[in-house]
């Protein structure tokens, strides 16, 4: 027996408690927007009706399996509304996290490149907004961009418009207010890969004759490319089921597929529909975030 | 002349500056007309704390703020004790059975869209008829930030030198004595990382808290976004710079806790 | 008459360090042996047959040695031999999967390491860096439960032998490379270990730290009687330090000899080409007079040697001549300085001088094609028997300056 093997079995225990609390607070939940998403809609307390009940017996439950029914799902195919709700969602990510992509990697490049002493000072700099508030920073931008608000009064002063220009409720608005959070989600993984990467790698290429340029494409970016990978990941699976962004900056004509499972929940108390639409959203989603997963736990593991 | 390669050129300051100067002006702007006395934001009315004064007096607003702030500080407690637990399981635990699926369940709500976070947890606290309010709030944002907590410390736990568990051992410390005695003491700064995170995470979500909620127990964040929805409003900016102001001492105050615990740690250490 | 003594006295060393005075030191078990027989008096350590496989490799293979008490050993070996892992097994962060660890008689293979009465100094030093140098020390007592007044006393001693005087309330990082190999150094002797193990202790340390803690680890070991194991790649720091030293290749001990023997009488060609610089030639034996062997060899003629004790079976041998053995001359000696039948004599033309400070080493390339390399030490300052490049030399040695190693 190793010495790893030696405290791999006391820390082994340290599972149990945080085990428990995942499967009765995230895995089971599941199961519940499962079997709600497989009944129908009711008005009443709560909005639907059970597919059955655990207590009623074996024959009843046989009988209320028979009584499931795909219904929900079917309109979510069908139904125009979800099905470009689903598409816009989509679109929407794939635009905004190449925007992050853009703007993310030359941050985190400069960031890397920092004196050391530097770097932690600008990591902290990237992170702080981050932690202020993220509504609120979506808040600063609705103040911003508002009719009579900051930005058209600078353009007006400037002279570059006449009148006040429209930012708000545009789709605009909304990619700004996604780059603008989602920032840091992008920069971190990208920073934290570029970090890890030998000097002495460039200045070899430096010197087999690579122009700065050329010592880019071919060394630096392949090597940062799992944490192109990580930032992409991070940004495009939750961006797809964003709402509050979208909510309150963008137009109302199309909705993303976050919005419309809000809509259908709160407001059409339409509680088996947006069970539907959020085990869809998943099953969208399984693909990448399988990967993500796999991705995680082999970096996390491969520190070891 | 060719530049260094590793110097840091003009473009990377640019892009450096150029990005920090974006993720901190809406901020700086709102931080700075919280404090104008005009109501419009076209015009610069003179300083004036009229909008705290009327933050003061919003009853509404300061019943969801102190929700909030018990919520977070629970959530966050309780999530980095678990998230703690979990990172050291993961990062020394070597294989066990469910390790995978626990590893999966562990870092899914990190990049989970909240919509489906928060439904589903809806949906549980109804099946079990439980009341919905402040506990069901704190459950809920304890399942989010679990996970960062636990990416923070395993990340730390990982960059730990495993020579100074085995040193330890070999002067005479079985397993659990020389995590506590060594490993613990070195990774508290990410724990309080960990918690500060946990903190400002459930402090700042919408989207769970909003389907986890029950009537009467408001949040600050959907009290400002049914306000936001109506349109700008002033107070909103005060509101907006007072928390910030209580995360930025949050922060300060955590920074201190960590330089001063790993100064104290010595005397503390040997158990 | 002065090979006689020089023979005996070589003889006399090993007799110290073994029972016999073989070519083959009796403590060194070939590979493939048993477990050892249980001697009246068992050593310290006795590692009997150990085997440790990470997958298919082998990284120790059926090894046993036997350490004494009072002892400094050296394990000495390229990287990948398996001398860390043997130590790491020793402390107990590695379990065997064969075999049998002894430690005063007990078998400790399976004991937890925080349970056995041996310590270990880091290669880098894993001292904790949230604890005082202090504190650090006093870490292993507190875990033995010592009362709180001798902690002190032990802690105090302990400081002041490895002079660290002042510096109690320092942390690691406010503390320089050496300092902090001392620190770790303490630490590990504060608990008085049955066995102390130094994994590269001197790996860190520039050259001149690094002879001064030799000798300080040499008299520290001797000052307190402990049992010193090191692990080692560098062979200065093994022959300087040791007062045997286990030669381990691809988990398997090679040799076991005190220092002098490793050098002069390597028990095979690995071991004459690992310790030091080495000619070798191979040929065929034939018996000669005066209790010789003529060996003749393709690269340097024939070589008279010295018979060895152990009758050579093989019909190929190897001739293995230290550098430093082999002496240039513009002229062959006199023939009335030494006798002209017993020695080897060669011609050939420096091709490589290489001035180290206190010797020159010479490559020669022989009439015959082949290399031999010389090393003469520069006695005088100004020296007028320096060879250059390009001049013809005649290179010699003797009969007892020869090894003969089976293939």
């Amino acid at each position: 027996m190793s010495v790893r093997r030696i405290f791999a079995r006391p820390a082994r225990f340290a599972v149990i408690a945080p085990y428990l609390w995942m499967v009765l607070f995230f895995l089971v939940p599941f199961g519940f927007v499962l079997k709600i998403s497989l009944s129908q809609t009711a008005i009443a307390q709560p909005p639907y009706v059970p597919v059955f009940e655990l207590t009623q017996g074996a024959a009843a439950i046989k009988a209320a399996f028979a009584a499931l029914s795909l219904d929900n799902f079917r309109l979510l195919v069908s139904d125009d509304l979800y099905v470009l709700s689903y598409l816009r969602s989509l679109v929407v990510a794939g635009v905004s996290t190449s925007i992050l992509l853009l703007i993310g990697y030359p941050i985190a490049y400069g960031m890397a490149r920092l004196p050391r002493r530097w770097q932690s000072v600008a990591m902290m700099l990237v992170i702080v907004p981050f932690w202020t508030s993220f509504l609120i920073r979506i808040y600063a931008w609705i103040n911003i961009l508002q009719h009579d608000g900051l930005l058209n009064k600078i353009l007006l002063a400037l002279h570059l418009v006449s009148t006040p220009v429209v930012w708000l409720s545009t789709d605009s608005a909304m990619y700004l207010g996604i780059v603008y959070s989602y920032l840091p989600f992008m920069i971190l993984p990208l920073y934290a890969t570029l970090a890890k990467m030998d000097p002495a790698l460039l200045e070899a290429a430096s010197d087999l004759g690579a122009s700065p340029g050329r010592a880019f494409w071919l060394v630096t970016f392949p090597l940062s490319l799992p944490g192109v990978l990580a930032g992409v990941l991070l940004c495009l699976i939750p961006i797809t089921g964003e709402f509050v962004i979208p909510d309150l900056l963008a137009g109302s004509d199309s909705l993303m597929i976050g919005q419309t499972l809000w809509l259908e929940f709160f407001t059409n108390k339409d509680w088996p529909v947006a069970s539907a639409a959020a085990v869809l959203l998943l099953v969208l989603l399984l693909a990448p975030l399988l990967f993500y997963d796999r991705l995680q736990r082999r970096q996390l593991e491969g520190t070891r | 002349m060719a530049s260094h390669p590793n110097k840091i050129s003009r473009f990377n300051i640019a892009s450096l500056a150029l990005g920090l100067a974006f993720l901190y002006l809406p901020i700086a702007i709102l931080v700075i007309y919280s404090f104008n006395d005009s109501r419009l934001v076209t015009v610069w009315g003179g300083w004036s704390l009229r909008w705290y004064h009327e933050f003061f007096g919003d009853r509404a607003m300061i019943d969801a703020a102190w929700m909030s702030f018990r919520v977070a500080a629970s959530s966050a407690t309780i999530a980095t004790l678990l998230g703690t637990l979990a990172a050291v399981a993961l990062s020394r635990g070597e294989r066990f059975k469910g390790r995978t699926l626990f590893s999966g369940m562990l870092y899914a709500p990190l990049v989970m869209p909240e919509v489906i976070t928060g439904l589903s947890l809806l949906l549980l606290f109804v099946a079990v008829n439980a009341e919905r309010g402040f506990w069901t709030v704190t459950i809920a944002h304890t399942t989010l930030t679990l996970c960062f907590v636990a990416v923070v410390v395993q990340s730390r736990l990982g960059s730990l030198d495993r020579n100074l568990e085995e040193a330890a051992m070999d002067l005479g410390c079985d397993p659990v004595r020389a995590f506590l005695a060594v490993t613990l003491p070195l990774i508290w700064p990410a724990i309080i990382a960990g918690w500060m995170l946990a903190f400002t995470l459930s402090l700042d979500d919408l989207v769970i808290a909003s389907f986890t909620t029950g009537p009467g127990s408001e949040t600050l964040p959907i009290r400002i976004y049914s306000e936001v929805r109506l349109g700008v409003k002033p107070e909103i900016n005060a509101i907006c710079t007072l928390v910030i102001g209580l995360i930025a001492v949050v922060i300060v105050v955590a920074s201190l806790a960590t330089k001063l615990s790993s100064a104290q740690a010595k005397s503390a250490a040997p158990l | 008459m002065a090979e006689d003594a020089a023979k005996s006295a070589e003889d006399a060393d090993s007799a110290k360090a073994e029972p016999a005075a073989d070519a083959v030191p009796a403590n060194s078990v070939p590979a493939k042996a048993g477990p050892l027989p249980v001697a009246a008096d068992m050593p310290l350590l006795r590692i009997d047959a150990v085997v440790k496989k990470f997958g298919a490799l082998r990284a120790v293979d059926r090894l046993s040695l036997d350490i004494g008490s009072g002892e400094f050993f050296a394990l000495l070996g390229p990287s990948g031999c398996g001398k860390t892992t043997l130590l790491r097994m020793l402390a107990g962060f590695e379990t065997p999967d064969e075999g049998r660890i002894l430690l005063d008689g007990a078998d400790i293979a399976q004991v937890l390491p925080h349970q056995r009465p041996v310590n270990m100094m880091f290669q880098n030093y894993a001292l904790f860096p949230h604890l005082s140098v202090r504190d650090n020390i006093a870490f292993g007592l507190k875990r033995a439960q010592m009362p709180r007044s001798e902690i002190d006393t032990r802690v105090a001693e302990m400081i002041a032998l490895v002079k660290l005087d002042g510096l109690e309330k320092r942390k690691p990082d406010q503390l320089s490379g050496g300092q902090r190999q001392r620190v770790a150094l303490a630490r590990s002797l504060a608990r008085r270990p049955r066995v102390l193990l130094l994994d590269e202790p001197l790996a860190a340390l520039d050259k001149k730290l690094r002879e001064s803690t030799q000798l300080e680890l040499m008299e520290l070991q001797r000052r307190l009687g402990m049992t010193f194991i090191i692990v080692t790649h560098d062979q200065e720091e093994a022959m300087t330090m040791a007062d045997r030293i286990g030669v381990m290749d691809n988990g398997r001990l090679e040799q076991v000899a005190t220092p002098r023997k490793l050098y002069e009488a390597p028990n095979s060609r690995w071991v004459a080409e690992f310790v030091g610089d080495i000619n070798l030639f191979e040929g065929q034996a034939e018996p000669s007079d005066g209790g010789r062997l003529a060996v003749a060899t393709k690269d340097a003629g024939t070589i008279i040697v010295a018979a060895p004790p152990n009758p050579v079976t093989r019909p190929l041998i190897c001739v293995a001549v230290r550098p430093e053995k082999v002496k240039l001359s513009r002229r062959a000696p006199a023939s009335d300085a030494v006798n002209t039948h017993s020695i080897n004599r060669l011609e050939g033309v420096v091709t490589d001088v290489s001035y180290l400070g206190g010797f020159t080493t010479y490559k020669v390339k022989l009439d015959t094609g082949a290399v031999l390399r010389s090393s003469m030490a520069n006695t005088a300052r100004l020296d007028i028997d320096a060879y250059n490049a390009t001049q013809r030399v005649v290179a010699w040695f003797t009969p007892d300056d020869c090894v003969v190693l089976e293939q």
